[in-house]
């Protein structure tokens, strides 16, 4: 490399030599000291996978009840919203939540009834008083204030467009806004050509804007991710989050995968051993140009599920008693597939209900897209690589964001099912995009990214002829 | 690339000539269009060779500038621009129709019905390539700002009259162009590849010439032929037998003509000016036929139904900014702030979405590009049980059963929209998945309001109809600030909206 | 802006001096003999290599610094690139202009983006560059660079540096170069399209950033380079000069890996049959035969960067390849490569071969609904340009 900026965020070594639980607590401090005492209107706050971006939420906005400030938390989606409400109420009975919510049927999940504090509503004025009140962006646009909020808590902002921070910034005074960069930027079906590099380019994330126009801001991070076991959190941390790295609060050997039934020879249970015990596993397919839904692809990733069900697998960490304790079955609600394409993940729930029947357990499986598998937590993944079989290498495709959800979202293993041939594909990719004048953009680079996910996956490769 | 349209091109290659991707004209065509076709200097920025333009095909209007980089001859030019085009721009700004609009009362802060004018037309501009609509927008930026003689009589180099009025035409009518589904200014290539699928690439088809060669081929050529001799074709002089349809011109045209007539009008030769205006018209006819044979192309297409409803909206943005200049407000500035950006943004959005549905519900090979994509379904009725809401009122919730060969992406709970024969739209939810291509729908909507719904709103058994995965008539987003209420996230209020300051003019302006 | 000195990958190897010998002989076989002068790495190569870096015509071409326009000429398909002579003139006298105060300019505009204090013109070194041939001004470049002082500003206005590419040196000319007193370089590129109100086009912005990305990785080893270039250009309608920040991280990772795919070049040329050679001037029908032994990879974007683009886009054309219609028709076309595989595939005669490619039930259903939205709207299109 001709020239590196140094990370502005780069792990101290004496961070780095830290217990993860103490440097966690550090940051959750210094955090909280900034948000409740802070003399900045915003507080940044960057969450790589699984770092305790929620725990975070939750403890901020009990903290700042308890000191008399009664706040807004503005999420992104109400599946995001009604389990944040969960669990504030779980964390604190006596807590009075509100959730406001829309006016379509089903506005929220009928679980939050079960919470005597919580009180939810589609008008605002049915919520006053409430300690805290939780919406989605969407419909706090909708609510005009009188008296803006003292506090807010903005969760999932790298996943907000500026413009609907726009929409809201009105109703608080400061705010604390808490996201994960590395994930899916939003984007507008629209061209934004006109705005692209300005500081208030509408199609931009919130935290890009709110940066852009307040560049003095205290921005932290949590530097520990305890969903990712050690196998993967240096790998998704130096392709992914280069300017903000973390690591993972488990050791290597803390998490334990392992099968009660013996492999029967098969590429598939070969890979599925490989991944058990190094964490990451590659399936890879003999090369060849396919459509997206490419049958063998498809298939292979259905028997990966079907074969895991079958063994039995079994798993082992902290959680339950250590890496020699128990441990849990590795039932098929702990598992999830990912693909890139919406079509895709329909062919592998065909698939996965033509091999198990649909009321197999196969059928329990999570089977979605990168977009809606962000923020989930599953104990092993399968993942459908988004460049396997395509003749070419489009932006939709690198999008590092697409990656860094699907190799992320598993605390002990994932495994990648691809064609050969990638690699040689992104090196055939023609690098011609168009470039705008103006600051270093924090993302990675996706081709940089693929590359080096691809390098790692490929000492954890079986071929299936 | 839909599938569809790819395989719409392969089959165009296969045959050598282009295919429809469309059935009818998604596009607004005026009757009278202003067509326009434009030619800029190399190298300069803003520096106008010449244009054609009028809205009859056989007496178009040519100007050129005899010296591009002699700022006083440009002004010139587009004074003589501004003459030109006003009037024809202006020419739909009397003829109004009184139409209800809500509005916000300044002093109650309540919404009330207000009557407003909506011109009953608005002029439509045609230019030739996607390029030329980058160059009506920056001809736009370069005019808006100047100051005529009459605004600042001190200015050095003051602007010939009308020409900042111009500029703040062309800025607006640039800007309309980026709203999806607009048809105030519109390129030919964009037009005709919105309804024809060339054997050749969309890079390919941004060259008119080979892209109307592809539509109708001379006598005797296939599509590929045609095109290339377009393309490539030159005569014995080297000259393009096909002139670029600009703004930029041919570089051998450049050197080996224009360059030396335009040495020959430096040196003050008698009759240079006018060698330099033929030669500039050559490379400007042979385009502005191409624009109008397109024209005779797409007039040949039906127009598509809800073509009218957005031709409104386009003709709202123009009675919008006819009011603007009569309020004596001042031109467009040079940047968005971020409420206006953001609102732009917005309405934009809920366009493309309005366009995409509209495509779609006017348009059975839009609607198959849809359905291929598991975005759209075609059912048939099996069955129909009658079935009512809870409540003090119930209203009816009838379960239709359909069947389906096509393959929608569904799950349960999903939202489906269909247009009923009146135009309405009517809403379900899926309730079950019965069986392979089978599903239960409940509507719930669009059957009136009483407690048996409206004649002809409940389908029967055997009826066939399209149900779609996405609305119709996607409603738009929340109220934003106003640009003064701009919070401390986007940087606060951008403060007074001080005129903004004209270009200066330097010696550097010319070299 | 901080920069560490440590480069974190090493620099394209240097193929072994024997080798390398044999390799720029071989290369100057395949131009067509050692009198036949080797083509630069232009900016124009550089574009293609960007767009198709795939495509081994182009690199075995392009590294052998064959005169691509006369082999076009040659095989009857021509390139039309060509440059107005009213662009060169402004450019050249934009350029000009902006250097005529000895830099004092183009330093102001550095200063300025990079926050650092503007020098004192009598505190600034301007070495002197010139030297015959290219190798020795590189040298007198080179020599400049490492004896720049530390503490104060260096500027090379028309330095040429060195690139081993692909086993030969290519030399390459950016417009300016700035030593920082921190021993650090900016490299400066004047373009004459225009940066108006703050932005500039970015596909232009794009090119010239890979371009400053070849200067960084020449620099290699001489100095450390920031991974932000100056741009200057005119600003709006003027000729004033303005400038603006290029970020270069994702170019110069980008084209390094492209160029040492170049150092591949033996490979490629190894498969060339005994004695072919690309001299525009021998038998049209050997230079074609030479020509057509490389494979090549065509796609649409080769036209605007490749003069042998419309030879290439004639046979795959006639070869009923997809990708003519453009790299974006492939997506879901599986393995079928031409049109009529494809039109094969659609229509459904299950006796085809290409009715057996995953692909093809996906191109039957979308024959079928196309077949039957045009049959629906039948009499309406009739009188459209399909009709004959």
């Amino acid at each position: 490399m001709t020239a590196i900026v140094e990370p502005s965020g780069a792990v101290a070594p004496a961070e780095r030599a830290a217990d993860p639980g103490r440097a966690a607590a550090a940051a959750t401090e210094a955090i909280l000291a900034d948000t409740l005492d802070g003399a900045h209107r915003g507080v940044v706050v960057d969450s790589p996978p699984g770092a305790g971006k929620s725990t975070l939420v939750v403890r901020a906005a009990r903290e700042l009840a308890a000191a008399g400030h009664p706040l807004m938390v503005i999420a992104q989606t109400n599946a995001q919203v009604d389990d944040l409400v969960d669990r504030l109420a779980t964390a604190d009975p006596q807590l009075p939540v509100g959730r406001l919510h829309s006016s379509e049927p089903r506005p929220y999940d009928p679980m939050l009834d079960r919470h005597p504090s919580v009180r939810t509503s589609a008008k605002p004025a049915d919520l006053a008083g409430q300690d805290i009140v939780v919406s989605t962006a969407a419909k706090w646009a909708w609510v005009s204030a009188e008296e803006p909020w003292r506090h807010a808590i903005v969760d999932e902002a790298y996943q907000m467009r500026s413009d609907a921070l726009l929409a809201v910034a009105g109703l608080f005074e400061r705010a604390l806004f808490v996201g994960d960069p590395g994930q899916l930027d939003p984007f507008s079906q629209v061209g934004v050509e006109q705005w692209t590099g300005q500081p208030h380019d509408p199609s931009t994330s919130a935290v890009s804007t709110l940066l852009a126009h307040n560049p003095a801001l205290p921005q932290h991070r949590l530097p520990v991710s305890w969903r990712l076991p050690a196998s993967a959190a240096e790998l998704v941390s130096d392709a992914f989050y280069p300017y903000t790295p973390f690591r993972s609060g488990t050791g290597p050997g803390d998490r334990r995968l392992s099968f009660a039934a013996p492999a029967d020879g098969s590429p598939v249970d070969a890979v599925l051993d490989e991944a058990a015990d190094a964490g990451w596993g590659l399936l890879e397919l003999p090369a060849a140009r396919t459509p997206r839904t490419d049958p063998e692809a498809v298939g292979a990733v259905a028997r990966l599920v079907h074969r895991m069900l079958e063994r039995e697998g079994g798993t082992r960490s902290e959680r339950d008693g250590g890496a020699d304790g128990p441990g849990s079955a590795l039932s098929a609600d702990r598992i999830a597939v990912g693909t890139a394409h919406r079509d895709q993940a329909a062919a592998v729930r065909a698939a996965l209900a033509e091999l198990g029947g649909v009321n197999g357990a196969a059928a329990e499986v999570t089977v979605d897209t990168a977009n809606r598998l962000q923020g989930r937590e599953f104990d092993v993944t399968v993942v459908l690589h988004p460049l396997s079989g395509r003749p070419d290498a489009t932006r939709f495709h690198l999008e590092t964001g697409r990656l860094c959800v699907l190799a992320s979202r598993h605390r002990h293993a994932c495994v990648v099912v691809c064609r050969a041939g990638v690699a040689e594909l992104l090196d055939e990719h023609p690098a011609t995009e168009p470039v705008q004048l103006g600051p270093v953009s924090p993302a990675p680079d996706g081709w940089e990214a693929h590359q080096a996910v691809l390098a790692r996956l490929a000492r954890h490769r079986v071929r299936l002829e | 690339m839909s599938l569809l349209s790819a395989l719409a091109r392969m089959e165009a290659a296969a045959c050598g000539r282009a295919r429809p991707v469309a059935t009818v004209r998604h596009r607004h065509l005026a009757t009278n269009p202003l067509v326009l076709v434009p030619l800029t200097t190399a190298g300069e920025n803003g520096a106008p060779l010449g244009v054609m333009l009028g809205t009859d095909r056989s007496a178009p209007e040519v100007f050129t500038v005899p010296q591009p980089r002699d700022r006083d001859l440009r002004f010139a030019f587009l004074g003589r621009l501004a003459e030109a085009m006003l009037p024809h721009l202006e020419s739909c700004q009397d003829e109004v129709e009184l139409v209800e609009r809500k509005e916000t009362d300044p002093e109650t802060g309540k919404r009330v019905t207000v009557e407003a004018e909506l011109c009953a037309d608005a002029p439509q501009v045609l230019v030739p390539t996607g390029p030329g609509v980058d160059f009506v927008r920056l001809l736009g930026r370069s005019m808006r700002f100047r100051r005529t003689a009459e605004e600042d009589p001190g200015a050095e180099h003051p602007a010939p009259p009308r020409v900042p009025l111009l500029g703040r035409w062309l800025t607006h009518y640039g800007e309309r162009a980026r709203v999806p589904g607009s048809s105030l200014l519109l390129s030919m290539t964009g037009l005709l590849s919105r309804h024809w699928a060339t054997g050749q690439s969309q890079l390919e088809d941004q060259h008119l010439g080979a892209l109307l060669a592809w539509l109708a081929p001379p006598d005797g050529l296939g599509g590929a032929e045609a095109a290339l001799r377009a393309e490539l074709g030159r005569d014995a002089r080297g000259q393009l037998l096909v002139p670029p349809a600009g703004p930029a011109t041919d570089p051998a045209f450049d050197n080996e003509l224009l360059a030396p007539a335009i040495a020959r009008y430096d040196k003050g030769v008698p009759g240079a000016a006018q060698e330099v205006h033929e030669l500039v018209a050559s490379q400007l006819r042979p385009t502005w036929e191409a624009m109008w044979q397109g024209v005779d192309l797409l007039r040949a297409l039906p127009e598509a139904a809800h073509v009218p409803d957005r031709w409104r909206r386009d003709r709202q943005s123009y009675t919008h900014h006819r009011d603007r200049l009569r309020a004596a407000e001042p031109p467009q500035p040079r940047r968005d702030d971020a409420v206006t950006a953001a609102r732009k943004l917005a309405m934009r959005e809920q366009r493309q979405a309005e366009l995409d549905a509209q495509e779609a519900l006017d348009d059975p090979l839009v609607m198959a590009v849809r359905r291929l994509a598991g975005e759209a379904f075609l059912a048939e009725v099996l069955e129909v049980e009658m079935a009512y809401s809870d409540g003090k009122r119930p209203s009816p919730r009838p379960l239709v059963t359909v069947h389906t060969q096509d393959v929608p992406l569904l799950s349960d709970g999903d939202k489906l929209h269909r247009q009923l024969p009146t135009g309405a739209q009517q809403r379900a939810e899926l309730v079950e998945m019965a069986g392979p291509g089978e599903y239960v729908l409940r509507l719930v909507g669009g059957m009136g309001r009483g407690k048996e719904p409206a004649p002809g709103t409940v389908p029967e058994k055997g009826d066939l109809m399209c149900w779609t995965l996405f609305e119709h008539a996607p409603r738009g987003g929340p109220g934003l600030p106003e640009p003064e209420e701009t919070p401390w996230t986007h940087g606060g209020p951008p403060g007074e909206p001080s005129a903004e300051r004209p270009d200066p003019v330097t010696a550097e302006d010319v070299l | 802006m901080t920069s560490s000195s440590l480069p974190k990958q090493t620099p394209p190897q240097g193929t072994a001096p024997a080798d390398r010998q044999a390799t720029v002989q071989r290369l100057a076989e395949l131009r067509g003999g050692p009198d036949v002068p080797q083509r630069p790495l232009d900016a124009r190569a550089l574009a293609a290599l960007a767009a198709n870096p795939g495509c081994r015509r182009r690199a075995l071409l392009d590294g052998a610094g064959v005169d691509k326009s006369a082999v076009a000429h040659a095989l009857g398909s021509p390139a039309p690139f060509g440059q107005s002579q009213f662009a060169l003139v402004r450019g050249n006298a934009f350029e000009a202009a902006v250097k005529a105060d000895g830099g004092e300019v183009l330093l102001a505009l550095l200063c300025e983006h990079t926050g650092a204090a503007r020098p004192d013109p009598a505190e600034v070194t301007v070495p002197q560059l010139t030297a015959d041939g290219p190798a020795g001004r590189a040298f007198r470049t080179r020599q400049a660079l490492i004896e720049a002082d530390g503490g104060r500003w260096t500027l090379l206005d028309h330095p040429l540096l060195a690139l081993e590419v692909a086993g030969s040196t290519a030399y390459l000319e950016p417009d300016a170069l700035a030593v920082h007193p921190d021993g650090t370089v900016s490299i400066i590129e004047i373009k004459s399209f225009p940066i108006l109100d703050g932005s500039a086009d970015p596909v232009k912005v794009g090119a010239a950033a890979r371009q400053a990305a070849v200067y960084a990785l020449a620099l290699e080893g001489l100095r450390t380079v920031r991974e932000s270039a100056l741009l200057v250009c005119p600003k709006d309608f003027s000729n004033l000069p303005t400038g603006g920040l290029l970020q270069l991280r994702k170019q110069i990772a980008a084209t390094r890996r492209q160029l040492r795919r170049l150092t591949r070049l033996e490979e490629i040329a190894a498969e060339l049959p005994e004695g072919v050679h690309f001299a525009p001037d021998q038998e049209p029908a050997a230079l074609t035969a030479a020509v057509e032994s490389v494979p090549a990879a065509y796609a649409p974007e080769c036209l605007s960067t490749c003069e042998l683009a419309f030879h290439c886009r004639d046979r795959a054309r006639s070869a009923g390849d997809v990708v003519a219609l453009g790299r974006s028709v492939r997506g879901e076309l599986g393995g079928l490569t031409t049109v009529d595989e494809v039109l094969a595939a659609a229509s459904g005669d299950p006796d085809n071969a290409a009715a057996k490619d995953p692909a093809a039930a996906t191109l039957r259903r979308a024959a079928a609904l196309r077949a039957e939205a045009l049959a629906a709207a039948e009499p309406a299109t009739a009188p459209g340009p399909e009709a004959r």
